[in-house]
């Protein structure tokens, strides 16, 4: 079953890893940040290594979003994002495994969890059972 | 001339035979599978052009085993030049190819089947050593990358080489189970696979019957294996009159039966028939004997319910499960009534309250019962809680004809 990890964040500054630059982290002593930063670079690995990585990507700031909306057969385009909100999309990544509850404990393992949240979407499938 | 399905067909009947020569002569299951998946890839791109070898299955062991036997040097080399003393020297010559022991199949199965693994990884390696499948064909399959997928099957094999496991101990009928639920696996991969995935997914059927067939073989007498074998032949014959032209899902009470496929259908029958007869009864087997029923009635209103309430009370006893309690609801609504289906609903609420079939048969037996205001209701929870796209077209189709 396939689940996509929407990774938020109220970070200003803008770099990835995000967390990295969450105000939080940054509040957290060095031995506490090093220890997260290598515990993401162990999960990564981990989802890498278990054929449960699908696909991820890191996105640019809000700042270079651009949004589309057609009204009126006409195409009209706005900088920004299409929500305003303190929390923005940062990434996502795409994983495929076993259970809903792993799923859950991959997102809680981005230290982005602690600071803000991740997201865990099911991702819709076209097998179906008759009824 | 022999075409690539006709290489391909034969590759992936060879491919266990194949592996388990060179596990036989290498006692290396991870090297060996490595080698085997180049030798079949060596042959789908030479055979169709330059013909078949005289004799196919010698030529991939001759192969399979000299890129083995590379393979093992090397490794053998880099220890060399890492350490100083020399392991003792093992044969490397290629193995005459020395007919294969009938178990051998099963022992390969039971392999990829370890208990060490997790299921989507029995899956997959299931389908690469026993069923002859390239990593490339599985992925898409299953809808993830190439890469994902080779992940995938080289940490299956870490795993077994961690967990001790051997080729060479004797088959456990122990471990039976978990190879029929891989199969089961694989043939509902394909199964319900409706429309865009239906090209590579559709195959998966074919995939799972014909290891299954093969598992028939070798285990005759196994009330399970034959149960599980008529279970994938009576269903895969409503294939045709499951969805309609767009992809969608069409139920069984409303499926025109006379595309259902005749052959099949009598294959599945006989088989449940003369198994019941003779073998213990199991899960596989009872719900084979459920869909012989439903494949013996030519109208949906010919069903004889009460025996299909009395397998699935049956099947409840010996698996007891909430989809085997939903599917028991449906059947006894059908032979007592939409209250006594309902009934049997009630205790299923806290443990299923997010699952969609639940809400999807009480949506149903409330719209039996006549209840069209709260039938509607649990279609739309339903549609909102699958992530099957077919579904939810169906259940909000099934709602909206309420409304």
């Amino acid at each position: 079953m396939r689940y996509l990890l929407l990774i938020y964040t109220n970070a200003e500054n803008w770099e990835h890893p995000i967390f990295l630059r969450d105000p939080r982290f940054l509040a957290l002593p060095q031995a506490e940040r090093d220890e997260l930063v290598r515990q993401t670079e162990a999960l990564h690995k981990e989802i890498m290594s278990s054929g449960e990585l699908v696909a991820d990507a890191a996105l640019a700031a809000p700042a270079a979003a651009r949004s589309v909306r057609t009204r009126d057969g006409a195409p009209v385009s706005t900088d920004g994002p299409y929500v305003e909100a303190k929390e923005q999309l940062a990434g996502f990544v795409m994983v495929d495994c076993e259970t809903p509850e792993r799923a859950a404990e991959i997102a809680s393992r981005f230290p982005d969890a602690r600071f803000s949240a991740v997201e865990v979407r099911p991702v819709m499938d076209d097998l179906g059972q008759e009824m | 001339m022999t075409t690539r399905g006709e290489v391909e067909d034969l590759l992936r009947r060879l491919a266990p035979r194949v592996l388990a020569a060179l596990v036989r002569r290498y006692d290396n299951v991870e090297t060996a599978e490595d080698a085997v998946q180049e030798a079949l890839l060596a042959a789908a791109d030479r055979w169709p052009e330059q013909g078949l070898p005289d004799r196919p299955d010698a030529w991939l062991i001759t192969v399979a085993a000299r890129r083995l036997v590379d393979q093992l040097r090397s490794e053998r080399a880099a220890r060399r030049r890492e350490a100083a003393a020399l392991p003792p020297t093992e044969p490397l010559d290629p193995p005459a190819d020395d007919p294969p022991q009938h178990d051998d199949t099963l022992r390969l199965l039971l392999l990829c089947c370890h208990p060490a693994l997790t299921p989507s990884s029995q899956v997959a390696l299931t389908l690469r050593a026993v069923g002859g499948l390239t990593t490339a064909e599985i992925a898409r399959a299953f809808l993830v990358p190439e890469a994902t997928m080779a992940q995938r099957i080289s940490r299956a094999k870490q795993r077994l080489r961690d967990s001790g496991a051997r080729f060479d101990t004797p088959p456990d009928p122990a471990r039976l189970p978990a190879v029929l639920h891989v199969l089961y696996l694989v043939f509902n991969e394909g199964y319900t696979a409706t429309s865009g995935a239906a090209l590579h997914r559709g195959s998966m059927t074919r995939d799972a019957l014909r290891l299954t067939r093969m598992l028939h073989r070798l285990l005759p007498e196994d009330g399970e294996v034959t149960g599980l074998l008529a279970l994938m032949l009576l269903t895969e014959a409503r294939r045709p009159a499951r969805t309609r032209a767009d992809g969608s899902l069409v139920p069984l009470a409303e499926q025109d039966r006379s595309l259902w496929r005749r052959e099949q259908l009598d294959e599945g029958i006989a088989l449940v028939r003369r198994t019941l007869a003779t073998a213990r009864v199991g899960p596989y087997l009872l719900q084979a004997a459920i869909a012989a029923v439903h494949a013996e009635a030519v109208h949906p209103e010919d069903t004889d319910w009460p025996q299909i309430v009395a397998l699935y009370q049956l099947l409840a006893e010996l698996d007891p499960n909430p989809v085997v309690t939903l599917n028991q609801a449906v059947a006894v609504a059908m032979a007592d009534g939409p209250e006594a289906g309902l009934a049997l609903l009630a205790p299923l609420d806290e443990r299923l309250a997010r699952h969609h079939r639940l809400h999807a048969v009480r949506g149903h037996l409330l719209e039996l019962a006549g209840d069209h205001e709260r039938a509607e209701v649990c279609y739309r929870t339903a549609a909102r809680l699958t992530t099957s796209l077919p579904e939810q077209h169906y259940l909000n189709e099934r709602a909206d004809r309420l409304r």
